[in-house]
This record gives structure tokens, C-alpha cells and sequence, in this order.
């Protein structure tokens, strides 16, 4: 925009970065602490050192924890995309009685705080007679991440043309077929980042996790038992991994997404 | 969107001699066979299973007697009187006390943030967006525990100075202001990414036009920017006032023994105390004051008329 001056646009340039700045800062932290050799953290760092990733690497409880963190995430991610999917076809594309309700109750568990509800699972859980374990946690992600799924994936079916479908019914395609070979494909980008979003919310979720996993627990679990009790920087060094996890994820998500994204531009160019 | 429904009255219109009455079974039915209803099933088994039963098993808790574990008793409201005669009242009042700080601390930097981010990097804007959300997907108690690192005694800030500078600096940690941080920090995209959907509902030429009537720079703030951007603005506080109310972990990581929030009473009744009745009584008190500050934000301030108004 060129009435904005060239004053204001450094001092707001310079505000965002320190935003982006002020928003990084401890994760860099984390990242600092786990190469140094010493077990107290201590800055400047007097000693370097990798040995705190040597130990992770070899401790097979934290490879126990991965593995849970990562089968969970997993199991939510297509869950809660499968749920959003349709939630989202509900929420931004037909036109139904109870549309106007549905859209605001569904959102509701979003806008509750997540401890309390991770509370109320576990009363709920109990009263069923549900033993705490992974599957437990899965289900408490779900309630939490599928109406933020649903919300990533409605954008998507906002921007959707109900004609495209319409067309290939009239040209004799069945409903799966439309499905398949309509639907589907135009909303490809949406539902790749409504998994991503879920994936990466389940992976680094604590609240949920902490009253439901019972002995399975997840590794933002881990951390958060040895923040309370029993500091080394394996703690900052897990951290530091679970942070580079989520970062490739987000890569390869931004570019599936932006490939798909391409695909669908030339797909309704033709 | 009317495609279904009006193919509907094409199929009624073909047997127009039969003029059929509607009952109220054939529109439950008509309702039903509606492909949105299909496609709203499985998130709303999902709400109702994981939702509204626990939060009714909660409701029905808090009227059992004290330190039972069943739903079948005589319904008391000992829980609560027992929690109006404690000192409960003091962490209540100290979460309400972090939430409005939060909430002051926020309105007035994001409002900036959000400003630039919508007027000068519209275009970049995705790019944008994905830095600053991107902190979400790594765990809250994580990032609390590198301020932690970074405010602690010997840690990033005081370690410098010290080496450096030769200034000795106590601990930051452990205070309310160290707690009242980590919900600003924590809480940040929460009221950031309302706003700027809030900020981007200003029209640019109303703006020109307000300045080219002579409207000086508050002027149109005041009458123009901030109330087009209000609907965005009142979402953000909301939900970062509803969700630090009921914050826990920052107090924990960052407040030690200093704050003693309301979730973390809530938590201590269901863990340790193994009294389900009052944390589920507290819970339901924590939940009644975010409805009603919902509700009467939302009464209050017509958001209809505010969204009509576009």
C-alpha cells in the first residue's frame, strides 16, 4: 500500500520482528541448553557438548515415549481429519436445519480451558470404568482437535463452488463418484493441513495427555514430570527433538500443500 | 446451497393432485435424510460422548456429598458452602486478577501487531501467519520451561550481565509478574490471529475518506478503526480471558508457590485430595463465570449489527 510511509513501515517491520523474535526466543533457549556438557544450565556455556543427545538416543524409556507421542498423534491426525472432514461439509456447505447451532456448539470445547476439560474426561472416564491408557488419550485429543480440524478444513469448503458437483451429478456421476473424483480432489489442500494441524496439536498436547494416558505417557508428559523434579539437559535435548520433529512436519505439510494447492489451480483452469 | 431443497419440490410437484398434508414426521424425516445432518453425525457423537456427558458427570458431582465416588446419593450443596467458607476465593481471585492483566497487556500490543501486520504485509501475510503460529505446535510446558532457563538465576538474562556487565541479578522467576509473563507470552496468538481478522474488516477507503474530511489521526482510530475491528477485538479477549482463568501451568512453571490459580485447586481436589465432589463444585463455579462473561460480552455488544453492518 503506498500510503503507508516509509517511517511507519520500518517501525512496523521492526515490531514484527521482534514479535517473531520475542515468540522464538525460548524455544532457542531449549536449544542452547541441551548442548551444554554440564548438568545445571548455566549461561554463558562454559563446556559444549552432544552427550545429553548420545544418552537420549540410547535410553530405550524415551524411544518408548516417542513412539507413543508419535502412534498417538498419528491415530488423531486421521481421526480427527475423517470427523473434520465431514463436520466441515456440515459446517460451510449444505444447508440444514440445525446449521446455525451446530456451528457454534461444535466449537465450543475450543474455547474451554483444556486442563479443566482434561479433568472432567477423566471423572467421565472413571464413571464408565475406562482405564486410563493411550487409546483414552486418543479419544481426549479428538474432542479438543477435530472442531479445530473442522474449522481449518470449513475455510477450504468456504472457498468450494457447489457447481462443480452439480455438474458432475448431471452428467450421470454417482454420489461416490462425485466423492471421489470431485470432491475430494478440490478439497485435497484443506484436508492435508486440517491432518497436519492435528497432528502437531496432538504432539505437543500436555493438558489432554496428563489425566488420561495413565502408564502410556507421552513425552510433553516427560518433560513436564522432570521440569517439576529431576532437571538434566536430556530434558532440553527432547525438547529440542520434538521441536525438530514438528518443524519437518510443517515443511513437508507447507509443500504437500502448496503442490496440492498448484494441482487444484490447474484443475479448475481446465 | 438451495439446490437440495428445491430439487425436493421438484420431486413434491410431481404428483401435484394429491395434495399431501406434511406431518411433523415427514419434515423430522425430511431433516434427517438432509446430507448436512448425515455429514454433522460423527462430530456430534463426538461433542456429545466427549463433551457435554463429562461436563454433565462434573454438574451432577458437584452436588454429591463431599469425598463420595457415586452419582447415586442425595443431591447437598455441601461442596459449595464448604468452598464459600474456605479461602478458595483467594485463587479464584488471583486467577481473575491474571486473566484481566493478560487481557489489558494483550489489547494493547496486539493491537499494533495486528494493525502492521494487515497494512503493511498483507501480501505476505500466509508466510506470516505460519511463523507466528508455528509456536503453537510445540508444547506449552516447553517454551515455559526456556523462559525458565532464560530468567532464572545464572540463567541467559543474569548470567550475561553478570559476565559482562559485572551486575548481580536475583531470580525473576517465581513471582506473580514471572506467572503474569508466561500467560502473555503463552496466550499471544490467541488474541493476535482475532485481531487481525477484526483489523482486516476495516475498509482502507473509509479510512481515506474520514482523512480526506479532515479527521485527524485519533479521530479515526477511535471512530473508525477500532470500532469496525471490535468484533475480532471482543473474540480475542474472550477467549484468552476464559482460557487464562483456567491456566495452570504457568503458575507452575514460572510461579512456583507465589500464585495458586484456580485449575490448579481444581486438579489438587481430583488428584491428591481424592474429593471428586468439590473439585467438580469448583469447576462448575470456574465454568458459570466464563458462560456469564460470555454471555453478557455478547448481549452487551450485538455482534449481529456489528457483522450487518459490513
Amino acid at each position: 500500500m503506498d500510503d503507508v510511509s516509509r517511517t511507519a513501515k520500518w517501525i512496523y517491520g521492526s515490531a514484527i520482528g521482534l514479535l517473531i523474535a520475542f515468540m522464538y526466543l525460548p524455544m532457542l533457549t531449549v536449544a542452547l541448553a541441551s548442548f551444554s556438557r554440564s548438568r545445571y544450565f548455566k549461561f554463558p556455556i562454559p563446556d559444549w557438548s552432544t552427550e545429553w543427545y548420545a544418552k537420549v538416543y540410547e535410553s530405550l524409556s524415551i524411544r518408548e515415549l516417542f513412539s507413543t507421542s508419535l502412534v498417538v498423534a498419528i491415530t488423531v491426525g486421521v481421526v480427527a481429519t475423517v470427523i473434520a472432514f465431514f463436520g466441515a461439509l456440515a459446517f460451510a456447505r449444505y444447508d440444514w436445519a440445525g446449521r446455525r447451532i451446530y456451528q457454534k456448539l461444535i466449537l465450543l470445547p475450543i474455547l474451554f480451558p483444556q486442563a479443566v476439560l482434561g479433568l472432567a474426561l477423566l471423572l467421565w472416564f472413571t464413571a464408565l470404568g475406562i482405564t486410563p491408557t493411550w487409546q483414552a488419550t486418543v479419544f481426549a485429543h479428538l474432542v479438543w482437535i477435530a472442531p479445530i480440524a473442522t474449522l481449518v478444513i470449513s475455510i477450504q469448503v468456504y472457498a468450494f463452488d457447489p457447481a462443480v458437483e452439480e455438474a458432475a451429478f448431471d452428467l450421470g456421476a454417482t454420489r461416490w463418484q462425485v466423492m471421489r473424483e470431485v470432491t475430494l480432489p478440490l478439497l485435497a489442500p484443506g484436508i492435508f493441513s486440517g491432518f497436519t494441524f492435528s497432528f502437531l496439536l496432538s504432539w505437543a498436547n500436555f493438558p489432554l495427555s496428563l489425566f488420561s494416558s495413565g502408564a502410556d505417557s507421552t513425552i510433553p508428559e516427560w518433560i513436564s514430570a522432570k521440569i517439576q523434579s529431576g532437571y538434566t539437559p536430556q530434558v532440553p535435548a527432547v525438547g529440542t527433538l520434538t521441536m525438530a520433529a514438528a518443524a519437518i512436519v510443517m515443511a513437508l505439510g507447507y509443500a504437500a500443500f502448496s503442490l496440492m494447492a498448484w494441482r487444484k489451480s490447474r484443475l479448475e483452469a481446465v | 446451497m438451495n439446490k437440495l431443497s428445491r430439487s425436493a419440490d421438484w420431486i413434491d410437484q410431481a404428483e401435484p393432485r394429491k395434495p399431501r398434508k406434511v406431518s411433523r414426521l415427514d419434515r423430522l424425516r425430511d431433516a434427517v435424510r438432509n446430507p448436512g445432518f448425515v455429514a454433522a453425525v460423527p462430530i456430534s457423537l463426538l461433542f456429545i460422548a466427549g463433551f457435554l456427558a463429562p461436563l454433565t458427570v462434573v454438574v451432577l458431582f458437584a452436588f454429591m456429598p463431599p469425598e463420595t465416588f457415586s452419582l447415586l446419593q442425595v443431591p447437598t450443596l455441601d461442596n459449595f458452602r464448604s468452598i464459600f467458607a474456605g479461602t478458595y476465593y483467594l485463587s479464584f481471585v488471583s486467577s481473575l486478577e491474571l486473566a484481566t492483566c493478560t487481557v489489558v497487556i494483550l489489547l494493547v500490543v496486539c493491537y499494533p501487531l495486528a494493525v502492521a501486520m494487515v497494512r503493511i504485509f498483507g501480501n505476505k501475510g500466509s508466510i506470516l501467519a505460519i511463523v507466528l503460529a508455528a509456536p503453537l505446535f510445540v508444547a506449552d510446558n516447553l517454551r515455559l520451561m526456556g523462559w525458565m532457563l532464560f530468567l532464572v538465576k545464572g540463567g541467559v538474562v543474569s548470567g550475561t550481565l553478570q559476565t559482562y556487565f559485572g551486575i548481580e541479578l536475583d531470580s525473576m522467576l517465581y513471582t506473580f509478574s514471572a506467572t503474569l509473563f508466561g500467560l502473555v507470552y503463552i496466550y499471544l496468538p490467541f488474541m493476535l490471529f482475532p485481531m487481525v481478522l477484526g483489523v482486516s474488516m476495516v475498509p482502507p477507503k473509509l479510512r481515506e475518506a474520514a482523512f480526506d474530511l479532515g479527521a485527524t489521526n485519533a479521530q479515526v482510530l477511535r471512530e473508525i478503526d477500532i470500532p469496525l475491528a471490535m468484533p475480532g477485538i471482543i473474540i480475542g479477549a474472550l477467549i484468552c480471558f476464559i482460557l487464562v482463568a483456567g491456566a495452570i501451568t504457568e503458575a507452575k512453571v514460572l510461579g512456583g508457590t507465589a500464585v495458586v490459580m484456580i485449575a490448579q485447586d481444581i486438579q489438587k481436589e481430583f488428584t491428591f485430595a481424592q474429593n471428586w465432589p468439590k473439585g467438580s463444585a469448583l469447576s462448575v463455579l470456574l465454568i458459570a463465570m466464563g458462560g456469564a462473561l460470555s454471555w453478557a460480552l455478547f448481549k452487551r455488544v450485538d455482534l449481529d449489527t456489528i457483522f450487518g453492518r459490513k
